[in-house]
């Protein structure tokens, strides 16, 4: 059996699209997570001057619809000598937004973590930096996991806003086919479908990242 | 008779909290292989003290001293210093979460000490052999008991060489069945020299243990002695009078 010709389109610009977009958001959420465990960690435990810098990056990037802070970047930027590839600025956006997001699970992990572990490690001659990275960190990490996997989760839908700044990933690719041959409900089922596939390798990848993390006495309790 | 060695000194340590003054000028020394204890009301300042003795609790004024040398605050290499020379029991053990007991002895030596892995972990199951728990080191602080919890807490401090031992109400947060096991551990420093200062509800602890008895009332202490002066037949001293109430609990709980 032979596909149609709008199918032996469409899948081959999907499957370009969807190779785009990974390579849109793994160096996006990776990045957004570097940024949300420095950020984080800075508006916690920081100098007050960089608490407040680090709040202000925050409630810019999370106040700020992605949209306009991708318009500013790709469109803005070049106004004075800065230009971006509609690559590198929809990486950019993403991994600030991400990172402001990330942030604030960190922090709030973070801040769940008992003064006890502190002083326990304080106690021991530990620095405050060494307390943590070695102690207040690895424990903060396993809270914060679920709040930054669903971020991840979000990103990989949001990536789909690169294509206002002429990244063409998946959203892009079918929505050129689509206004080609005008039949918009296949191709954007089929995009949706894409879409799902990427978040469900996601979720199984999350799935093995809290398993490999579990220690006794975090998160799910066994009988 | 030779003169016991005075390892450590305390001088004259205020603190308060906004309008709650805590401690009011406390002042103390303590001699090579001497056990005290601290007894008194809740409230009394005895945590703060023995938080303030380590610097975990910033006194306002006073001064700590380590073999007559006065430790400088500003100077976060001394501050370190103390702190590993100095150890520290909490009621509520502190174990860190994420590691096992023997992650739980091995990280101090290995990040502030710089002691290499292998030594690190030779030296912490030596520790945990020593407080019983040479079957336990696997395990993660949420499988343990209160009991072998705080009896790891007490191998990961005396991991660190400490010189002298603050115990803050080792066995508070103990269910009564597991009391035991800390105090014979205890007694077993004891045994062995460890010079120590101790706030403790615990009788056997209190009459068995102490050389030195502080009883601390609204941020001074405001009695001191031997138990014997202080817990003999017929003494009329307030702390005889707290040590009948915490045996009249006792034997009411028992």
């Amino acid at each position: 059996m032979e596909l149609s010709q709008f199918y032996q389109d469409l899948l081959p610009a999907l499957n370009k699209g969807v190779i785009m977009s990974i390579a849109l958001i793994i160096p996006s959420a990776l990045g957004g997570i570097c940024i949300g465990i420095a950020a984080g960690s800075l508006r916690t435990y920081g100098p007050k001057f960089i608490r407040k810098l680090g709040d202000g990056y925050a409630a810019l990037f999370r106040g700020t619809p992605l949209v306009i802070q991708l318009f500013v970047l790709y469109y803005g930027l070049p106004n004075l000598g800065i230009y971006f590839s509609p690559y590198a600025a929809a990486v950019t956006g993403f991994m600030l937004c991400s990172g402001a997001y990330q942030s604030e699970y960190v922090r709030g992990a973070l801040l769940s973590i008992k003064r006890g572990q502190y002083l326990g490690a304080q106690a021991l001659g530990f620095s405050t930096f060494q307390t943590v990275f070695w102690i207040i960190i690895p424990q903060a990490m396993r809270r914060a996991l679920h709040g930054c996997g669903n971020e991840i989760i979000y990103l990989i839908k949001y990536s789909s806003l690169a294509y206002i700044v002429t990244c063409m990933e998946l959203t892009g690719e079918g929505n050129t086919i689509a206004t080609e041959y005008f039949r918009f409900t296949e191709v954007f089922m089929m995009v949706g479908l894409y879409y799902l596939m990427l978040v469900s390798c996601a979720m199984l990848i999350l799935k093995k990242v809290e398993q490999w993390l579990h220690i006794p006495g975090f998160g799910h309790q066994e009988a | 008779m030779i003169a016991a060695k005075t390892i450590l000194e305390v001088d004259g340590l205020h603190k308060s909290f906004g309008d709650n003054v805590i401690l009011k000028g406390v002042s103390l020394t303590l001699e090579e292989s001497e056990i005290k204890v601290l007894i008194g009301p809740s409230g009394g300042g005895k945590s703060t003290l023995l938080q303030c003795i380590n610097y975990l609790v910033t006194p306002e004024s006073g001064t700590i001293s380590l073999h007559g040398n006065v430790i400088n605050l500003q100077n976060k290499k001394e501050l370190y210093q103390l702190r590993q020379r100095v150890g520290m029991i909490f009621q509520e053990f502190n174990l860190f979460d994420h590691l096992t007991a023997l992650d739980n002895v091995t990280i101090a030596l290995r990040k502030v000490r710089n002691i290499s892995k292998v030594s690190a972990k030779k030296r912490a199951l030596l520790e945990l052999e020593q407080v019983g728990l040479g079957d336990k080191t696997d395990l993660y602080p949420a499988q343990l008991s209160g009991g072998q919890k705080q009896r790891v807490a007490i191998a990961r401090a005396l991991a660190m060489d400490p010189e002298v031992l603050l115990l803050d109400e080792p066995t508070s947060a103990l269910d009564p069945e597991l009391v035991g096991e800390v105090i014979a551990v205890i007694k077993a420093l004891a045994a062995k020299g460890m010079t120590m200062i101790m706030a403790t509800h615990q009788i056997s602890l209190i009459s068995g243990l102490a050389q030195n008895v502080l009883f601390m009332e609204n941020g001074v202490i405001a009695e001191q002695g031997s138990p014997k002066e202080l817990l003999g037949a017929g003494k009329q001293t307030r702390t005889q009078g707290f040590c009948d109430r915490l045996k009249d609990l006792d034997e009411g709980g028992s």
